[in-house]
């Protein structure tokens, strides 16, 4: 038995299409993005079908969520921070389903590849940018030097904030894009060695790396739950950074 | 030196980040333990922000991994 951990990021063509000279081919990537989308929208489609003013426990579950997102605007960006609720709330949906459904035997993890990761990094960053500079003008370059900066520092602080804002649609992009391409290679090793443990002379065995996968199975789930937190309170503290000037 | 060698080599130096992150999640843990134990009442406030600083430690170490792939693997 050959162990390739790596296989399982493979990116396959499921129905070529070429437009105007432009590959446009549907691959499982985006087979499993519209499912994570189709499967959130029946999920809270299906949960607030009554929706009322006495809630059903469905609809009291989305509030909930909803509520607990929006608490964490206010508290990292402000009241200001409010009207950009339902991004965040997508956004924490998007790859919270994403990372959860990759999670399922022989599934394909959309927020493994790099290029998604980067995407909805590159969507937070640009809209963010465009927020402060609509918000304070240019003005929003005093972002880059903070007050309360004695003037002989200035030219070693500005480009190193320079330098800061412009790695942090990499840094969100690839902490999440690492997490989950390392704890689903961990997964695939793990599991592959007591595979290979129970084919061997050792049976018995196997029930020790079973276990170890079980219990990191378990973390891969905190861990997939936990990157959306981190990438949607990171979008917040973005947020609060274009808002308020530090 | 063969380059099969030399990339394990590699691989295995790149590792040594891990030491970084070894002493940091210590450090966060350790610090929100002896927060909680001085003040119980603000462990429902003190839990996320552990759990974030957990997470933003831990993509360090991923990203020790990430190197070592990249060495073992291109």
């Amino acid at each position: 038995m050959k162990i390739d951990p790596l296989a399982q990021f493979n990116v396959k063509a499921l129905y070529p299409l070429l437009i105007g000279g432009i590959d446009i081919t549907f691959t499982n990537v985006a087979a499993y993005m519209i499912l994570s989308v189709a499967l959130i929208l029946a999920i809270l489609g299906f949960l607030t079908r009554s929706s009322s003013l006495f809630p059903t426990r469905g609809q009291m579950a989305v509030e909930l969520l909803f509520d607990f997102l929006s608490s964490m605007i206010k508290t990292y960006a402000g009241r200001e921070g409010l009207p950009y609720a339902p991004l965040v709330f997508c956004l924490f949906l998007f790859i919270g389903m994403g990372n959860l459904l990759g999670l399922l035997p022989y599934a394909y993890t959309v927020t493994s590849q790099i290029v998604v990761t980067f995407s909805l990094a590159c969507i937070i960053f640009v809209s963010v940018t465009v927020i402060g500079l609509v918000k304070h003008g240019w003005g929003f370059f005093r972002l880059f030097l903070p007050e309360g900066i004695p003037v002989y520092v200035a030219p070693l602080l500005i480009p190193v904030e320079i330098i800061s804002y412009f790695s942090r649609p990499v840094s969100l992009s690839v902490r999440l894009f690492a997490n989950m391409v390392a704890g689903h290679v961990m997964l695939k090793i793990f599991t592959a060695f007591a595979a290979l443990l129970a084919g061997g002379w050792f049976a018995p065995g196997v029930i020790f790396p079973v276990i170890i996968t079980i219990s990191l199975f378990a973390f891969e789930f905190l861990v997939a739950i936990l990157q959306a937190y981190v990438f949607t309170i990171l979008t917040c503290i973005y947020l609060n950074d274009a808002l308020h000037l530090h | 030196m063969d380059i099969g060698a030399a990339k394990m080599i590699g691989a295995g130096l790149a590792t040594f980040s891990l030491l970084g992150v070894g002493l940091a999640l210590g450090n966060l843990f350790s610090t929100l333990i002896s927060s909680i134990a001085r003040n119980p009442s603000a462990k429902n406030d003190l839990f996320p922000i552990g759990l974030l600083g957990f997470a933003l430690t831990e993509s360090i170490a991923l990203l020790a991994f990430i190197v070592a792939m990249l060495i073992l693997f291109s």
